[in-house]
């Protein structure tokens, strides 16, 4: 459970963000739209605790992350999957080191076992684990990093708060549907909050539980996909304007809940 | 007046900038008594940071003896005194030029290293994604650093010393007609307690130099490339110029400690 309560938080004398509140409900799937640069990305950096609001509440879990001690902080973490939206990989490590970096680091699992779990969450993200797993991630297309990325976020102890940076931004339509399903899977079948920032509205509709409109650093929209299609609101109007075709409803039940799974 | 206000702003920033290493350096020592080891990094740097710089340090060693050699020879024998030579070497090598030598070497070679890989990682967001994976960048990178500097400096400053002094045995054999007895005993006579432990004090205090401000000005770069470029030359120069100006301190206060061991 992730609660906001009018945060506020700037770069120096920068406002990035004002008066955001919203909450994300255990295992509910939340969408977070919004034009570029209005803060999306520095939400989920929040939440993490990567950065510390100057004004309200951030709670993971029902504490103020922001006002923690560093310690409580890591253990929150570690229940927490980020996929950064560069992908943020650990270049020096191989595809294998990466995606099984939380069970190196956090489990005493033998290499044997580590090795099995990458390789099965490879195949998972739809990777051929024998081609990619001992590349450099320097040596793979950037769809095939972002899926890394994913699955390093994935394969960890059971986390219990997903928060993904445009996971599908740049990737082909296929890729991106096995990303969205990808997505959704994980959300139903381990029942984790979820958090997706992305520009794709399409995509957007196939994952969301509900819809969060951000607007240069306020917030425009907290709604369901109906108060989003019937919002009055210009600023969410002016940002939905090229998508108006598509969100008959028609899109969403024609191209993703026919379960076109990969 | 306009110099003026500038000069007042570079103190300030440096006023400003040495007390966050100041701060840093004390997170970093605190990091070094934590339980967290990273055992397998440690290794990797000492490799890479010891037999990485081999090639380096012999070469820096031998020319340096030589040409000291060269030059002190010359000017003992107009005294008659080239009998000397060998502790003339023994004291200069072991207590200033092999410390200073080395730690120049170093701060050009593994600072510049440390701070661009450093300061690389945190442009691409690695650095945030370890934070997110529950891991101490302080710990995982910082202290294994740091802890092969403090272990490697020092051997090879040594090996710096044995190579300088080998250097200076070549000259002193084939150009100033010492005979290899009269150096080796003259370089025998002065390598006593005292001036071996100001020649090792030196290097442990250089790579505590070396690790703190390289690793600061990693952790605080900002301003991708150029800024990565920025600050690894900051480093470099910073670390130099500390390693100079500590040298000269170094020997003024310690040699009143060491008197009685000459
Ligand atoms: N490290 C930083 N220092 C200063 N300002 C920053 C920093 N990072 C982001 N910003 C500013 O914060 C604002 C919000 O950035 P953020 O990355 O959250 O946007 P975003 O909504 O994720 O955009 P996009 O969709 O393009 O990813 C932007 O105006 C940006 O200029
Ligand atoms: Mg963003």
């Amino acid at each position: 459970m992730i609660e906001l309560k009018n945060v506020d938080f700037s770069y120096g004398d920068h406002s990035v963000l004002r008066n955001i509140s919203f909450t994300v409900d255990d295992s509910e799937a939340v969408v977070v739209m919004g034009p570029s640069g209005s803060g999306k990305s520095t939400i989920l950096r929040l939440i993490l605790g990567l950065e510390t609001s100057q004004r309200g509440e951030v709670n993971v879990d029902h504490r103020d992350i922001c006002r923690m001690n560093e310690k409580s902080k890591r253990r929150i973490r570690r229940k927490i999957g980020m996929v950064f939206q560069d992908g943020a990989l650990f270049d020096s490590l191989s595809v294998g080191e990466n995606v099984g970096y939380y069970l190196i680091e956090h489990t005493a699992l033998p290499w044997k076992e580590i090795g099995l779990r990458v390789r099965s969450m490879l195949g998972f993200v739809g990777l051929d684990a024998d081609e990619v797993i001992d590349k450099l991630p320097d040596q793979l297309s950037g769809g095939m990093r972002r899926r890394v990325a994913i699955g390093r976020a994935l394969l960890s102890t059971d986390p219990e708060i997903m928060l993904y940076d445009e996971p599908t931004t740049g990737l082909d339509p296929y890729a991106t549907r096995n990303v969205v399903n990808l997505i959704n899977k994980l959300h139903r079948e381990r029942t984790v909050s979820t958090i997706v920032v992305t520009h794709q509205i399409a995509d957007a509709f196939a994952m969301a539980d509900r819809y969060v409109v951000v607007y240069r650093g306020e917030l425009a929209f907290d709604g369901s996909y109906e108060q989003l299609r019937d919002c009055r609101d210009t600023r969410v109007q002016e940002f939905l304007a090229p998508f108006r075709d598509s969100m008959t409803g028609v899109f969403k039940r024609k191209f993703f809940d026919g379960g076109i799974s990969p | 007046m306009a110099i003026l206000s500038a000069f007042d702003n570079w103190l300030k920033h440096a006023a400003y900038e040495s007390q966050r290493l100041f701060f840093f350096s004390a997170r970093m020592v605190g990091a070094l008594f934590s339980r967290r080891f990273y055992l397998r990094e440690t290794m990797e740097q000492m490799y890479l940071i010891g037999v990485g710089s081999m090639v380096l340090i012999v070469l820096t060693g031998i020319f340096a003896g030589q040409g000291f050699a060269l030059a002190f020879s010359m000017e003992l024998m107009d005294f008659g005194a080239k009998n000397y030579l060998g502790r003339i070497m023994a004291i200069s090598i072991i207590r200033e030029l092999g410390p200073v030598l080395t730690g120049v070497m170093f701060a050009a070679r593994v600072a510049a290293g440390i701070t661009a890989e450093i300061g690389a990682m945190k442009s691409s967001n690695q650095l945030d994604a370890m934070v997110a994976f529950g891991i101490d960048p302080l710990k995982k990178l910082a202290v294994p650093r740091l802890i092969a500097l403090i272990i490697m400096l020092p051997a090879m400053t040594v090996i710096c010393d044995v190579i300088a002094l080998f250097g200076g045995w070549v000259i002193a054999t084939l150009v100033a007609h010492v005979t290899s007895t009269m150096y080796w005993s003259a370089v025998r006579e002065r390598l006593v307690f005292g001036n071996i432990f100001v020649g090792l004090l030196k290097p442990v205090l250089f790579s505590f130099v070396i690790a703190f401000i390289s690793c600061y000005k990693g952790f605080s770069s900002a301003g991708g490339t150029k800024g990565v470029g920025r600050a690894t030359t900051n480093s470099v120069v910073l670390c130099s110029i500390t390693i100079l100006i500590g040298n000269f301190f170094i020997t003024r206060v310690v040699f009143n400690w060491i008197k009685g061991y000459l």
